[in-house]
């Protein structure tokens, strides 16, 4: 551990001895990550990767280029730094470039290392195949580990590690026409933390119930939704709402200071979370805190990283939210928190009347970022509920429903008790979250079984 | 010094000398250049050098994968015995027989054509026609943000295989587009060119001065504005025309995904999905009307899915996927092909050295028909053209789709007319193609390059290309709204 950390720390002082420029940016990473693949109820991929990254944005006479390389060796790390002043001299000067971020030593988020031993992956696998008791099973458990430093021409010297573990799968159950698929997930810090049997078991019951099919017309309804489906929507208002470059530049449907949400929703952004997978700073070398961005119902702030700061103007501060492609797309959070209720989410589901229980969320996409308008489908588990019960499944169906509309004040009538790491469209560990009553959701068609 | 293919040769030995009974391993170098500009300012110039080794080993009905960047001295045989230990702790839930389709191993090297190398092209030349182009389009009055990229990649591989073969490959590619935003009080609009997100083909510099990015910018600044204040597609069944780049998106998500293999054998059941395809109905289903041809051509010159051999030594081949409407070929590799009984197809691609080879589309693409774009308008009564994909979603196995394009225009009485914006479309894979009754023509025909299919866990993203032409379909449900 202490090894990789001195590791990383001697390549980015050697490419910051070597960058000829006026200012310098260095990160250096290392990524440990394994993977357990199964389906059709056994494993057929196993994976293991690592990787050693350094990247180096080097400004001179205000023309800014990044190069990154896996080529760690010193001629290596010489053709990055020559190769990002070449690139640098070829480019014309970039009017916004905000200047490298003030001296900050963070020794930041440091979770203990993950065990990535294959067998204990496949292990946990076993015993959530088992739990289906028969039927056909697919998902994965990983494991990661990354650490990373970013050293500046500036004196930063900032140094984080985070760790994950996923456990994602489906049991299918059924056959011979009629099949339904149920799906479980838990993300935590490390392997210790997943329970194999715990979410196979919750895969197989959603499962069982989705063979059981009553008919749906589409239309307007009631729905609770699943940590998934939550989280879903908590990613999508990060990356097309809160993101400061999309509002700057008239693209995103926030308004800060505006009560644009119901009263029950707060949504932080906390790298630093204990049980959470941020590093605490950004590639910028930007310490990072917890961000309030929706609070009791009321946006309260963009995300940025040092351009849109230093584009939005005095007294605008990077929140530290830059990354790969930010100077493209945007600073992004992904760090999400949505506050959850007191409510089991049972007790929000006997609440509702005649409505729609939507287990997790597939291929969902954006019509226009402005009204926050997506399609998407639901899928492992799709229910019809009638006087506050469940009465049977509905298959997978499709939905074109504005998230800022589903989340306006009033629309919300209720918060589980349930939040956790949730996977969501973008992948998990993003975003913590809890089930979801909404007053009314748009199904627009069905996908035949 | 040693050598990439020696590399290569240590890892498959130490895999095999750890118990593997099959092995392969990649030595893959990639280089990039990715330049972006918004509003006639460089946005970001971004360059890649990517180097690294990557090893399968099949252990009883188990792949093994290990992969890593660090290639000391000892790193090619501590990866392969790492594979084949990595396929060994599947033991505890082992699948059934699992075989490779027989496959003459080969020593072959193969380039992709070019005319001018991307990264011998001048950075402030490549900058400066990315500025140009957005300050055209952001000139245009109402447009509020122009922006245009461009991208290029340099790939070598090395392949060894426990089986002798021993081929190298170099793939040189190149692609980018422009595209402007207007923005209304509640709404933005959006023009692009070539397509959304850009074009992209194997080839060099000479693909994107083939784009002429600079004849497109200020229409596209137009038509984003012109949009605004257009009316909406109206919500009715009606006939559609879709434009060729977005006939290729049609392909991309309810043909090439639902033909792969892998997907119908339930391999990718919990993340990317299966298919409504069974193998069961392979030669009999009906896809689509008489209309529909499609293959999946690895060999077709200049685009995006074109290769010498795929990443387990496949030579590049054309496979016939459907034949006038009727369902009779899928995307496959060794392993897949063998259990349902086929040839292997040649489609196992990885994305970089890091990652497992799996089941990639190629160039999916639709046979051209006989009609003219005159002849297309000119069937339909009333209806709809719609061109430049804006969204897409797709159920799991591929059945019920949902598209929204940038622009539509009214057609009446066989004639194109008014203007209109947000057109959308949804409608189930097999209904959808039955409708399939007027194909463009040969000369119609382009090969629509996707840089960033997304596949697998952990998520893959691969170079395929879609070669389409304009089509007309009855009866689709259009103008869906949140």
């Amino acid at each position: 551990m202490t090894e990789i950390i001195d590791h990383l720390n001697a390549l980015a002082e050697r490419v910051l001895q070597l960058a000829e420029g006026d200012e310098a940016i260095v990160t250096a990473g290392r990524s440990d990550h394994g993977l357990t693949r199964f389906a059709n109820s056994f494993i057929h991929q196993h994976v293991s990767d690592e990787s050693t990254m350094v990247g180096l944005t080097l400004v001179r006479d205000g023309r800014v280029a990044t190069t990154a390389t896996t080529n760690v060796t010193d001629d290596g790390l010489r053709a990055l730094a020559m190769s990002a002043a070449a690139t640098a001299d070829l480019l014309p000067a970039d009017p916004r470039w905000p200047g490298v971020a003030p001296e900050v030593i963070l020794d930041g988020r440091m979770v203990p290392a993950n065990e990535a031993d294959p067998q204990r992956r496949a292990t946990i696998v076993a015993d959530f195949v088992t739990a289906g008791d028969g039927m056909q099973a697919a998902g994965y458990c990983d494991t990661s580990e990354v650490t990373h430093v970013v050293a500046t021409s500036t004196g930063s010297r900032l140094v984080g590690r985070s760790t994950r573990a996923t456990l994602d799968g489906i049991q299918q159950a059924g056959g011979g026409g009629a099949t339904a698929a149920g799906s479980g997930h838990r993300t935590a810090q490390g392997l210790d933390d997943l329970d194999g049997t715990s979410v196979g078991a919750l895969a197989a019951g959603l499962a069982r119930r989705g063979l059981d099919r009553v008919d749906l017309e589409p239309g307007r309804y009631p729905v609770v939704l699943a940590p998934e489906c939550t989280a879903t929507i908590a990613l999508f208002l990060s990356v097309y709402g809160f993101n400061a470059k999309s509002h700057a530049e008239g693209q995103s449907a926030i308004e800060v200071g505006v009560a644009q949400f119901d009263a029950a929703i707060t949504l932080v952004d906390d790298p630093n979370a204990g049980h959470g997978f941020g590093l605490g700073f950004d590639v910028e070398g930007t310490p990072q805190r917890a961000l309030p961005l929706i609070d009791a119902g009321v946006s309260a702030a963009l995300v940025h990283d040092r351009r849109t700061a230093a584009a939005a103007g005095p007294g605008v501060q990077s929140t530290g939210h830059s990354g790969p492609g930010s100077a493209a797309w945007g600073p992004v959070a992904d760090q999400l928190h949505l506050a959850g209720g007191t409510t089991d989410p049972l007790d929000l589901v006997a609440a509702m009347g005649r409505g729609l229980v939507v287990t997790t969320f597939n291929y969902c996409r954006i019509l226009d970022p402005k009204t926050m308008v997506v399609t998407g489908l639901t899928r492992n588990g799709t229910f019809l509920v009638e006087d506050g019960r469940i009465v049977g499944a509905v298959g997978n169906l499709r939905f074109t429903q504005s998230f800022m509309d589903a989340l306006a004040p009033a629309a919300v009538t209720g918060l589980g008790n349930d939040a956790r790491w949730a996977d969501a469209e973008f992948g998990p560990a993003l975003a913590h979250a809890p089930s979801l009553a909404l007053q009314s959701w748009n199904i627009t068609g069905a996908a035949p079984r | 010094m040693s050598t990439a293919f020696d590399q290569a040769t240590r890892a498959v030995e130490a895999a095999l000398a750890a118990g593997a009974r099959y092995a392969d391993a990649r030595v893959v170098h990639t280089r990039t250049r990715a330049l972006s500009a918004r509003n006639a300012e460089v946005e970001s110039v971004d360059l890649g050098d990517d180097l690294g080794i990557g090893v399968r080993a099949l252990v009883g009905a188990s792949w093994g994968f290990a992969a890593t960047s660090d290639l000391d001295a000892d790193a090619a045989g501590r990866t392969g015995a790492q594979a084949t230990a990595t396929a060994r702790a599947s033991a505890i839930l082992p699948g059934g027989d699992l075989r490779l389709a027989p496959l003459a191993a080969t020593v072959a090297s193969w380039d992709s054509p070019f005319d001018q190398d991307p990264f011998e092209v001048s950075l402030s030349t490549q900058a400066d026609l990315i500025t140009a182009v957005t300050r055209d389009a952001a000139a245009v009055d109402g447009v509020a943000v122009a922006t245009a990229h461009l991208q290029f990649w340099d790939v070598r591989k090395w392949f060894v295989s426990s089986e002798g073969h021993r081929i190298d490959q170099r793939l040189v590619s190149s692609g980018g587009g422009m595209q402007a935003i207007a923005l209304g009080k509640h709404e933005t609009q959006v023009r692009s060119y070539p397509q959304s997100f850009g074009d992209y083909r194997s080839g060099g510099w000479e693909v994107i001065e083939a784009f002429d990015l600079p004849a497109h910018a200020v229409r596209m600044g137009e038509e984003a504005v012109a949009l605004l204040s257009a009316p909406p597609c109206p919500a009715v069944t009606t006939d559609v025309v879709l434009d060729s780049s977005q006939v290729a998106m049609q392909l991309h998500e309810s043909v090439g995904h639902a033909i792969e293999l892998d997907r119908i054998l339930g391999w990718e059941a919990a993340f990317a999905g299966t298919s409504f395809l069974d193998l069961d109905q392979l030669g009999t289903l009906r896809y689509g009307s008489v209309l529909m041809n499609v293959t999946a051509d690895a060999t077709m010159p200049g685009a995006m899915g074109t290769f010498g051999f795929d990443d387990e030594g496949t030579p590049a081949q054309s496979v016939e996927i459907v034949d006038a409407g009727r369902w009779v070929g899928v995307l496959s590799g060794r392993d897949s092909a063998h259990l349902a009984g086929l040839p292997p197809g040649g489609m196992v691609r990885a994305d970089g050295y890091a990652r497992l080879p799996m089941v990639r589309m190629t160039n999916v693409g639709l046979l051209a028909g006989t009609s003219t774009m005159d002849e297309l308008i000119g069937g339909i009564d009333y209806g709809v053209l719609m061109a430049t994909n804006r969204s897409w979603s797709i159920d799991d196995r591929r059945l019920n789709f949902q598209f929204g394009c940038e622009i539509g225009w009214e057609i009446k009485a066989g004639q194109l007319g008014r203007m209109l914006r947000n057109p959308t479309y949804t409608g189930i894979t097999p209904t959808f193609w039955a409708g399939l009754d007027g194909l463009g023509n040969e000369e119609l025909r382009r090969a629509w390059g996707i840089p960033n299919c997304g596949k697998g866990q952990p998520m893959q993203t691969m170079q395929t290309a879609h070669p389409a032409v304009p089509a007309r379909f009855r009866n689709v449900e259009v103008g869906v709204t949140g």
